[in-house]
């Protein structure tokens, strides 16, 4: 155990890339680090394995894609495992319901094989991948499966969750069917009444065996019920913060149809002059931009839409032009750039060379020396995101990196991919949920704006040259 | 074109100031600030919220009121409880039996009544006129009857509502909240503790026959959280709005289970002997001194299962190390950042930024650094932090001044005007303990030496002060 005296001989050093302090320890001349740093609190030890539960057309599957984008945006890697999609590659042509049917024993096998490979593959993730989370998409509708599953992540050492959605309004039903069943590679044969006609006979053969979650003989297990798409839900003994989280995430998402603006401000004097950060106000061409939006706003025509800036005058100067209330959020303000507050790209290079390259590296993790990176962005953003869940139209208004964040949550785009998404100046996107995920229109309104996307360059390397590091700077004044 | 839409035009956009308190950019007419704009506030309705308890005595409904009001006050959301039972100790002064509960007590009932109509007649005061956004009315609302009034009169005056019920039959858990507040309460001053247990129990009973928990067929378009068996399950009707969802998420992340959870800053700094503010500094000797001995005094407490939280900033996770245990690393701990004033001495701030050191003094909440934050905006940092901090059990979290006071304001329930002043000395480590319906603070000092960074108010808060005035309560530094 190491402590008291010892606090004198342990240094501390900050890690360049995260910024992080850590002790390092001198041994015999050479120097290790006693502990990981990490820029977030790790608040999970055992993986969590989400076990869905329902009959088909419950909205299973678009719960357990939502679920994954969401735990995988705030850092918590998940991955679904989908059974039907086990199956399809089990079984390679689908012919009818009858395959489904409780006495069908040959397909009950290649079922149950199926089951038992998700749950190998799921073991992979969770031991080789670093996987935290899993999501076993599945109708998983009988007792004896449950307790199979729930037998074999014991043993595991895993944590079970349930999440069982339960509906029996038959337009909401309906509504699923025509979304996203009829045009499954089961169907791709068929024409749309033979594909309902025959999903809603599939829909029979489990609902006879189907036995829900039990208030009393389930009340040992971990879970949620969603009733009615969210009229209504019954949570059982959540036992740690990522089920808490998930119930927090599924209690405040909704399917009515509703779209997403986001746009960043318009094209500021910091812009203009190739300078990062700062709080300039709107260049002429930026306040035109603002016009424009509003023009197109006012063009679409959107029922009670909610307008988002951040507190930096520039998004709150171009939402004044849009004549509708607005609310500010300091959560939206842009990436911190610390001690690189408006400077120009060729002045960081100059300046610190070193962590000019460091972003290079690693853009998502990076973060600026008394500042932020894109990882502390997305905390941040979070409760945006939730908010954003909870409500039907609105207009974002905020800044490159913010919006990088936004969209790669709305698109379910990886760290890696995030900090290197094209949003321009002067555009507007427009999301429409569709299915199992986002519509994406891409409206640029026509007024001309400098480029501040910075491509990664070829060599990251600290020892490079700095025309190296400067290619591919966009042009500015 | 309408001429609404001409007068919209005419006057969009509109010029922006910056508020020089907050640093908000605000839209001004002719100089002066324009309404039309609104500051991201937690709640979002515009109609204000009533949450209304419903439960037998003892099943922590008057626990959950105010430990709810103080996390929405906390978080920004003015929220008052009204506690029916107050109501009626000031109508009926002394209390005789139960006697008085029983429902065939014609005179009791009417008394009753009318307490409950009178904290209703001051919910719609507190929400209509004096600006609350929630209040919580605390009572066991245990008929239909009861809430459907509640339900009408909260329609007549624009409020929602949501039901908070508690629902419990475990007799071990019923017992031990007597034990802890009923005991204690004005009803039972001049009982011994055989008597109120006993008079408390048939209390009880005279609810028990009326009572009609909230149904789900029957109140199904009711908004509701029903919570059984002390948070083991939790039954979420219809939710309406964002501070419903936040109500919900709250609740169901707190818990009664006992434990302790231990607030102190990091070991004097380097800075801090300077008497600059901010910065990320080591210890200095002292300090690590103090880390050693707040190692001892950790270890000599015996904890189990302590989870040790630090900040990002060296001199939190230097004072960690000394303790030997596993510690997390939040950057929400971080200290304040105080902008443009960042590793400067109050003497150089009232030099530089005299109208800005003036304003401070003027609303030191509210008051937001240039580039840098306020307190409000640090409350809001450390939600997630206060939020896990309720999920966890045993808790040393090492942190700053400024968070430091933060969140011993959440735990203490202290005023805004009051959080920025409360008195977080270095080498000081605060116990909190929940009981009853609060917190039991103990206070303890490790005995090492460190310099005081505690600026109190000065009289003066005026811009055009003497920088003396300023400087009056500038605490003493090297």
């Amino acid at each position: 155990m190491l402590y008291g005296g010892q606090v004198e001989k342990i240094e501390l050093q900050q890690t360049p890339l995260l910024k992080i302090w850590v002790p390092w320890l001198g041994i015999g001349g050479c120097k290790i680090s006693r502990r990981r740093g990490s820029s977030v609190p790790q608040l999970t030890n055992s993986p969590t394995l989400i076990v869905m539960v329902g009959l088909p057309a419950r909205g299973k599957t678009y719960i357990s894609k939502k679920l994954t984008r969401y735990l995988n945006w705030i850092g918590f890697p998940t991955k679904v495992f989908n059974l039907g999609q086990y199956r399809r590659d089990a079984v390679q042509t689908y012919k009818n319901f009858e395959f489904f049917r409780q006495d069908n024993k040959e397909a009950m096998q290649i079922r149950k094989a199926c089951a038992s490979n998700a749950l190998k593959d799921i073991c992979i993730y969770f031991s080789k991948e670093n996987g935290q989370v899993a999501v076993f998409d599945a109708t998983n509708t009988t007792r004896e499966r449950r307790v199979s599953i729930v037998s074999f992540a014991k043993e595991k050492g895993y944590k079970v969750f349930f999440v069982e959605s339960i509906c029996d309004d038959p337009d909401i039903i309906a509504q699923n069917i025509t979304e996203v069943k009829v045009s499954s590679p089961d169907y791709v044969n068929c024409d749309k009444e033979e594909a309902l006609a025959d999903f809603l006979k599939r829909i029979e053969c489990y609902k006879q065996t189907y036995v829900p979650l039990d208030d009393e003989k389930d009340r040992n297990l971990s879970y949620i019920k969603i009733f009615d798409v969210g009229s209504r839900y019954l949570v059982n003994r959540v036992q740690d913060h990522i089920q808490s989280r998930i119930v927090y995430y599924l209690m405040n998402i909704h399917v009515t149809p509703r779209s997403i603006y986001l746009t960043r401000h318009g094209e500021s004097e910091l812009n203009l002059l190739g300078r990062i950060g700062g709080d300039s106000g709107l260049s002429p061409r930026g306040h035109k931009y603002a016009a424009s939006l509003g023009s197109f706003l006012k063009g679409q025509n959107i029922k009670d839409l909610k307008v988002w800036t951040s507190h930096m005058k520039r998004t709150i100067q171009t939402a004044e032009h849009l004549g509708v209330p607005y609310e500010q959020w300091k959560a939206l303000n842009e990436i911190d750039a610390g001690v690189c507050e408006e400077l120009t790209y060729e002045e960081i290079q100059e300046k610190h060379p070193e962590e000019f390259a460091l972003r290079d590296q690693d853009k998502y993790r990076y973060r600026y020396p008394k500042g932020e990176s894109y990882e502390d962005l997305v905390h941040r953003l979070e409760p945006v995101i939730m908010e954003l869940e909870r409500q039907e139209n609105v207009l974002v208004v905020c800044h490159q990196a913010v919006m990088r964040c936004l969209l790669a949550y709305l698109l379910d785009k990886t760290s890696d991919e995030l900090p290197y998404l094209k949003c321009p100046l002067h555009t507007v996107l427009r999301l429409t949920p569709v299915a199992y995920g986002c519509k994406m229109e891409n409206i640029f309104l026509n007024v001309e704006a400098v480029n501040t996307h910075r491509e990664r360059p070829v060599n990251v390397d600290v020892t490079r040259d700095p025309a190296e590091a400067l290619k591919t700077i966009p042009d500015h004044f | 074109m309408t001429s609404n839409e001409d007068v919209i035009m005419a006057t969009s956009p509109r010029v922006l100031t910056q508020n020089p308190l907050k640093k908000i950019w605000m839209p001004c007419k002719n100089g002066l600030p324009d309404q039309h704009i609104s500051q991201r506030r937690v709640c979002m309705t515009n109609c204000p919220t009533l949450i209304v308890t419903v439960g037998l005595p003892a099943r922590g409904k008057t626990y959950i009121s105010k430990k709810l009001t103080r996390y929405l006050n906390w978080i920004g959301v003015p929220t008052k409880e009204f506690n029916v039972g107050q109501y009626r100790r000031e109508c009926v002064k002394i209390y005789k039996s139960f006697e008085f509960f029983n429902p065939s007590n014609e005179e009791g009932l009417k008394i009753r009544r009318q307490c409950a109509l009178t904290a209703l007649n001051d919910v719609r005061q507190y929400l209509s006129v004096e600006g609350g956004q929630v209040a919580v009315f605390d009572a066991t609302n245990t008929t239909r009857e009861r809430r459907g009034t509640i339900t009408r009169f909260a329609d007549q005056n624009g409020f929602k509502v949501f039901f908070v019920e508690s629902v419990c039959e475990d007799p071990d858990v019923i017992a031990e909240n007597i034990v802890q507040v009923k005991l204690g309460s004005p009803d039972y001053i001049d009982c011994n503790t055989e008597e109120a247990m006993e008079d408390f129990m048939k209390r009880i009973k005279c609810y028990e026959n009326s009572y009609q928990p909230l149904d789900e067929i029957l109140d199904r378009d009711l908004s509701y959280i029903k919570i059984m068996d002390v948070g083991r399950r939790y039954l979420v009707n219809r939710v309406l709005d964002h501070i419903q969802s936040r109500i919900v998420y709250y609740l169901m992340n707190i818990h009664i289970t006992p434990r302790a959870i231990y607030l102190c800053r990091h070991g004097e700094s380097d800075l801090n002997v300077k008497g600059r503010i901010g910065g990320d500094s080591g210890l200095s000797s002292r300090g690590k001194e103090f880390a050693k001995c707040l190692g001892k005094f950790i270890q000599g407490q015996n904890i189990t299962d302590l989870k040790v939280w630090t900040s990002q900033m060296k001199r939190t996770i230097q004072t960690a190390e000394a303790i030997a245990v596993p510690y997390e690393q939040w950057k929400a701990l971080n200290e304040i950042d105080a902008g443009v004033c960042e590793e400067m001495m109050y003497e150089e701030i009232q030099g530089h930024f005299p109208l800005e050191f003036a304003l401070r003094d003027q609303d030191k909440y509210r008051y937001r650094y240039p580039k840098g934050e306020s307190y409000e905006d640090l409350v809001q940092r450390l939600e997630p932090v206060i939020m896990e901090l309720e999920r966890q059990e045993n808790v040393l979290v090492i942190c700053h001044q400024a968070v430091m006071r933060c969140l011993l304001a959440y735990f203490l329930d202290k005023s805004a005007e009051e959080l920025p002043y409360l008195k977080c000395p270095l080498h000081t480590v605060l116990k909190l303990t929940p009981v009853a319906y609060g917190c039991k603070v103990e206070s303890v000092c490790l005995n090492v030496e460190a310099v005081n960074t505690h600026r109190d108010k000065p009289d003066n808060v005026d811009p055009s002060r003497m920088p003396e005035e300023a400087l009056l309560t500038v605490p003493a530094h090297q």
